[in-house]
């Protein structure tokens, strides 16, 4: 295996067992995570973004949830298969995840200096006085100065709060780092501060990241390599240079087409027709073939497959079918 | 030049909190010409929705004047605003929230008719539901669908549908496409617009979004902190930021491109509590071109060049 290879999804699929039937999340996902790097997960509402990464924390609700079948390695261990205590060990000193709501996330009845010395106890077993040490030197260098760090979260504004949630996160050094949505809640200007932040802390930990948005300007800000997920599956990946400047999914397409750019003059947006489709309803063929303006009627029959079009660079669309190198 | 159909001058709303007075709108002028979209954009807390709401008398303003068409909304009376609110309207950034869940797209659509009396006839009401729905893309089977049953997509369709109903001059779009997926988003604003140009509506479109803001808008206000900062034309406030708060705004937003490289002003610290202000400039303690005058007196809000208004001590220079 790859020495560079910090993590690696195989085959996952999940679904989650409800009153109305169940919904396939996620379906047959791969993809690695270099070290150092940031993999940035980029879909919509429903695309099966967090369940991927509640899959890799070993969070997923239980007993709605159900992985069917994939392995989740963290440098050759798999993680779907360790014990409860395992996973307790693994999460928080090697996998860390920050949450889009920090409000929900932190604990509304706790010291914000006491959540994240209870990491480093738990973690690193330290005395209580080499915690409250440690986590005053954690919050400093996420900007919460001394004075304010004995306070509880509702005192705080929202962009303070995330940089808790970053603190309690970055606490232990992991070397893994998932932010589900980090600065969705927060304004621009926070938010700009938040992933300032956030390169900033990245690089002095060396972390790799997997960063979960819904917004291509954050992904364009941090990656360095990208997924696209549709209805529970990447229907793109690459690294930067290969989704913002020769993006080939029609979807991918689709959501450039469909977000007003700050940056360039557009007359009309070019919105993609229709809606996400219903995950209770697992359809024949390409998931996207009903929105698709490309869609042939091959497409609704059979189920595309992932195609490397240029080194790196994987589309699955049934377009491509030929001119990959390989077909995996 | 084009009519005005809506001036603001120095509307005031100050709610009363435990700690003091809320300075939620302090003293705002601004006009929206007809048929224009008029943007007003800030981060969460600087008034924006609060103004809104103020124009619809939904609120009542602690003081200023508003006037539409040239009548003083103000001085109205109770029957007088009623039979006046036809003509405004208002579309909610929740559709989940603003529409009664238990009542079916019909219902939603129907009730504003309904409540003005507009048709004594039940047919000729449903025939307008129909076509109010065909307006806005909603499909006929759904006419008996409850809010629950619908994606956001749609249930914006209703509330659009329903602030439709009256045949308005002015609607105000209160943050009507945040909570939607961008490729839902899309499709809301290519609406919005098409309704504009075939009915000759009148937009206020509050948003946080600035790129959304500059696509669908032809002049922009920027808010902060109950007041306004700057406004002009959309093209010039994008491309000739004066104020030093529109400038790191600007650049706050990612762009969803990696060949230009921008320069990122990150503002320090958070936007200050809005209870008993003082009386300089709001910006001040998160400006990073402020002097020593910027302390001493608050600034107006002045046009530097035609149609662009800034409150900027060092601007205004």
């Amino acid at each position: 295996m790859d020495q560079n290879v910090i993590l690696e999804v195989k085959n996952l699929s999940l679904n989650y067992v409800t009153d109305d039937g169940t919904v396939y999340a996620v379906n047959d996902l791969n993809f690695v995570l270099h070290k150092g790097s940031t993999l940035c997960l980029v879909g919509e509402t429903g695309a099966g973004k967090t369940s991927t990464a509640k899959a890799i924390m070993g969070i997923l609700p239980h007993p709605q949830s159900k992985i069917l079948s994939g392995e989740v390695l963290l440098e050759g261990e798999d993680l779907l298969k360790a014990s409860k205590k395992r996973m307790q060990s693994v999460r928080g000193s090697k996998i860390s995840m920050i949450f889009q709501d920090p409000m929900t996330s932190l604990n509304p009845v706790m010291r914000v200096s006491d959540q994240v010395a209870e990491v480093l106890r738990l973690h690193k077993a330290k005395s209580r006085i080499e915690a409250a040490k440690m986590a005053k030197e954690v919050l400093l260098q996420v900007g919460i100065k001394e004075d304010r760090i004995t306070e509880y979260p509702h005192q705080f504004s929202g962009g303070m709060r995330q940089r808790v949630g970053i603190a309690m996160a970055l606490a232990c050094s992991p070397e893994i780092l998932i932010a589900d949505e980090p600065t969705t809640a927060l304004d621009v200007t926070i938010q700009a501060q938040v992933l300032e932040l956030m390169k900033e802390l990245k690089k002095q930990y060396e972390m790799a990241m997997i960063m979960i948005t819904h917004d291509l300007g954050i992904v364009a800000d941090v990656c360095d390599y990208v997924a696209v997920m549709y209805a529970g599956s990447i229907v793109e990946y690459g690294d930067r240079r290969h989704i913002f400047t020769n993006a080939k999914h029609p979807y991918t397409i689709g959501l450039f087409g469909c977000i007003p750019d700050l940056s360039i003059e557009q007359e009309e947006l070019i919105p993609i027709k229709g809606m996400t489709p219903d995950p209770s309803k697992k359809p024949k063929g390409c998931a996207f073939a009903p929105r698709c303006a490309y869609a042939t009627e091959q497409c609704f029959q059979e189920t595309p497959g992932n195609y490397e079009i240029e080194p790196g660079h994987w589309v699955r669309c049934l377009q491509f079918r030929g001119e990959d190198t390989e077909n995996v | 030049m084009s009519e005005k159909l809506v001036e603001v001058h120095g509307l005031k709303k100050y709610f009363p909190t435990k700690k003091g007075l809320l300075h939620a709108v302090d003293n705002i002028d601004f006009y929206i010409n007809k048929g224009e979209t008029l943007g007003l954009v800030g981060e969460s807390g600087c008034g924006k929705s609060t103004t809104g709401r103020l124009l619809l008398r939904l609120i009542e303003p602690t003081g200023g004047e508003i006037k539409i068409e040239g009548q003083d909304v103000m001085k109205m009376g109770a029957k007088e605003m009623r039979e006046f609110r036809k003509k405004i309207q208002i579309v909610f950034q929740d559709p989940y929230a603003s529409l009664d869940s238990r009542f079916s797209v019909y219902e939603s659509i129907e009730e504003p008719l309904r409540i003005h009396k507009v048709y004594n006839d039940p047919k000729e009401m449903e025939k307008r539901v129909f076509e109010l729905m065909e307006t806005v893309g909603l499909a006929p089977r759904v006419i008996n669908s409850f809010p629950h049953e619908l994606d956001g997509g749609r249930r914006q369709r209703v509330g659009i549908a329903r602030a439709l109903a009256l045949n308005p001059e002015l609607i105000v779009l209160d943050e009507p496409v945040s909570a939607l997926d961008v490729s839902i988003q899309a499709q809301i604003l290519n609406l919005l617009q098409n309704l504009q140009k075939q009915m000759g509506l009148t937009y206020l479109f509050i948003s946080h979004n600035l790129s959304v803001v500059k696509h669908i808008s032809d002049r922009v206000a920027v808010m902060y902190l109950g007041k306004i900062v700057e406004m002009a034309e959309t093209e010039e406030l994008f491309k000739n930021p004066l104020h030093p708060y529109t400038k790191a705004l600007l650049s706050a937003v990612p762009t969803p491109r990696i060949d230009i490289d921008k320069q990122r002003i990150v503002l320090e610290g958070d936007v200050p509590s809005p209870i008993d202000p003082p009386a300089r400039c709001r910006f001040y303690n998160r400006c990073y071109c402020r002097c020593e005058g910027c302390a001493e007196q608050d600034v107006q809000l002045v046009e530097v060049k035609p149609n662009h208004f800034v409150a900027c001590m060092q601007a205004q220079e």
